[in-house]
């Protein structure tokens, strides 16, 4: 008899860190170690889990965090009744997830080569995982640069480490705010993601981009992308349509022939354009 | 040969009952045959398709797939089970039995499904071949048949003018299910009864190759007016297989339950930011209508409609696949009269 793969793993709340307002990264710790070694052996970056908080439901959102750690991270923002609950856990409280899930970053693929990554607002985290990863290993990568804006200050993710990326030789970092959504003392650009893209230099041979963020942000950054010379085979993004199963059985993320669980989350844009684009 | 008298199909199903098998078969309700467990007494009823299909013996409407019992600021997770009993379908339609096809498929690709797979092994399936074909039947032009069941594990088929069903096992559990009932089951030759006329058909290879390129046509609007978005077509089908996960939550405890749910219906791909991929009935009908002939068809091989027309039985707005596969046949026809330019 198989197993039931509805049934989470009871995970517990190690760290909670408010990134920016109703946005929270969850540090989780796998309550029983062969749960936690099943999920390292088959995950990759990019792959995303279903959290819960049973009575309340469960949510689907990547995996924040790299390989080669104890725990795993996820960031999201207050939308529902499970996000809601998720808030209101709090250090010590158990939680659970089932996953990884779905398809990861190529990331093999781009040793030697140069990556642009760039994200809009809450689109950092299932990119966080991937610069991590590459930022573990960073030796075997070609140069990495970090396009990432933010409607305001407040609303940036992740601020220590992006002070930490800032401060490091082998980054190179370029933060941007909405125009309107600056403080006095902030040090970053003043403009919308994809403007302040067309500064970075043309793409490298091999080079991919990574690009996370509103669809207003994806669209007008596509256009400059393909202007530094990345193809769609070598533009990378993910698809975040709504799922409940994760596991390719209850057809709410079936979007032309493709299963975003199962096929995705992570797709080229060459990819992308071959599905219907009005069920996007 | 072996055959019943097919007014002994209740007798057939005490045998099974007294052999161990709960038996599933069109049983009569408050005035409407629906595939439902049979007790002793209850007449089966093989001469009106049942509202329901054979789908809600593997996949019930809702069923519990998760349970948690509350402790302080935690909770325990109790194993949940599938429940499996050894069952026997009786007289499930060769439609039924086709779209079995499509659930084992989505169910079993890469994750396995333990709930539905339970219930598949635990359970042997007598189709019966159809006598009749009403006007919503199209099973023909989904490459189906009204007299043959392939995936079944036994075929019930009318004889001597329907006063008898000669049984042909197909699988060792239609043996094994033989040999339960062989005490209602007689020896002799029985004259098999010529399958009905399917008279409602379309040409499936022209509505594929319509899909194939008109995802954005405008015929797709015009198609879905009437539609209510009540879903009643998709809890009728037997290859629809959708479903929603809510959990219910009392103070000592908390029950995750799988339910039904369709893509017809206006939450079905609503995100919680409010954005909804499908915001309309025509992009919802589209979606169901590409994901039955056009994309289940490309990954498992298999189309998502067996024709059992259900759909058009139950639509309180006269709509069904059919219809919108033979608008679709006929958008896709060259126009009437010789084309120009071609040479005869």
């Amino acid at each position: 008899m198989n197993g039931n793969i509805y049934q989470p793993v009871e995970m517990r709340i190690e760290r909670a860190k408010d990134e920016a307002p109703e946005v929270r990264t969850l540090r989780l710790a796998f309550a029983h170690a062969p749960d936690r070694e099943a999920f390292f052996r088959r995950y990759r970056v990019g792959m995303f889990g279903l959290y819960g908080v049973p009575g309340e439901g469960e949510s689907t959102f990547c995996v924040a965090s790299p390989p080669g750690r104890d725990y795993i991270e996820c960031t999201f923002r207050r939308a529902g009744r499970v996000t809601a609950a998720l808030l209101d856990r709090e250090v010590g409280h158990p939680v659970t997830f089932r996953g990884p899930y779905g398809n990861h970053f190529p990331i093999e693929s781009w040793r030697g080569k140069d990556l642009l990554f760039v994200a809009g607002g809450i689109g950092l985290p299932p990119l966080r995982s991937v610069i991590w990863n590459i930022l573990d290993r960073r030796a075997e990568f070609g140069r990495v640069a970090v396009v990432y804006g933010a409607r305001t200050v407040a609303d940036l993710v992740y601020k220590d480490e992006l002070a930490g990326w800032a401060g490091r030789s082998d980054v190179e970092l370029v933060t941007t705010v909405d125009p309107g959504g600056e403080t006095p003392d902030w040090k970053g650009r003043v403009g919308f993601v994809p403007t302040v893209l067309k500064e970075m230099p043309a793409a490298a041979p091999g080079a991919a981009a990574l690009v996370c963020g509103p669809p207003i942000m994806i669209r007008l950054s596509l256009p400059v992308l393909s202007g530094l010379g990345f193809r769609p085979t070598a533009i990378y993004s993910t698809l975040e349509n709504r799922m409940k199963c994760g596991v390719g059985k209850c057809g709410r993320c079936n979007v032309g022939g493709v299963y975003v669980c199962k096929d995705g989350p992570v797709f080229t844009l060459e990819e992308i354009q071959r599905l219907p684009q009005a069920d996007l | 040969m072996k055959s019943l008298s097919a007014d002994r199909l209740q007798d057939l199903a005490a045998a099974l009952s007294a052999a161990g098998y709960r038996v599933v078969a069109p049983v009569e309700a408050d005035g409407v045959v629906r595939f439902a467990p049979w007790s002793p007494g209850a007449a089966i009823r093989t001469d009106a398709v049942p509202v329901n299909s054979l789908k809600d013996v593997f996949f019930p409407p809702s069923e519990a797939i998760g349970r948690w019992r509350r402790s302080g600021d935690g909770f325990d997770a109790i194993e949940t089970r599938p429940e499996a009993p050894k069952t026997a379908a009786l007289a499930a339609r060769p439609c039924d039995v086709a779209a079995l096809a499509m659930l084992d498929a989505v169910f079993n690709w890469d994750f396995r499904d333990s709930f539905y797979d339970a219930r598949r092994a635990a359970t042997v399936v007598a189709a019966l071949a159809c006598s009749e074909a009403d006007e919503e039947c199209f099973c023909t032009s989904v490459g189906g048949r009204p007299d043959a069941a392939p995936g079944a594990d036994a075929l019930l088929r009318p004889a001597d003018g329907g006063r008898t069903l000669i049984v042909e096992p197909l699988t060792d559990q239609g043996r094994d299910l033989a040999a339960a009932a062989s005490g209602v089951l007689q020896d002799g030759a029985a004259a098999p009864d010529a399958p009905p006329e399917v008279r409602r058909r379309f040409d499936i290879g022209r509505v594929g190759a319509w899909l194939a390129g008109n995802f954005d046509s405008p015929l797709w609007k015009e198609l879905s007016l009437p539609c209510l978005g009540c879903a009643a077509c998709a809890y009728a089908c037997p290859a629809c297989h959708c479903f929603d996960i809510q959990d219910e939550s009392g103070p000592n405890g908390v029950v995750r339950l799988r339910n039904w749910d369709a893509c017809g219906l206006g939450l079905f791909t609503l995100h919680a930011s409010g954005h909804n991929p499908r915001p309309d009935q025509a992009s919802r009908w589209r979606q169901r209508v590409m994901h039955k002939l056009a994309y289940a068809p490309e990954r498992f091989k298999v189309a998502a409609c067996t024709g059992c027309g259900r759909c058009g039985r139950v639509c309180p707005r006269g709509m069904s696949l059919a219809d919108t596969a033979e608008r679709i046949a006929a958008a896709a026809a060259p126009a009437a009269g010789p084309a120009a330019g071609v040479p005869a």
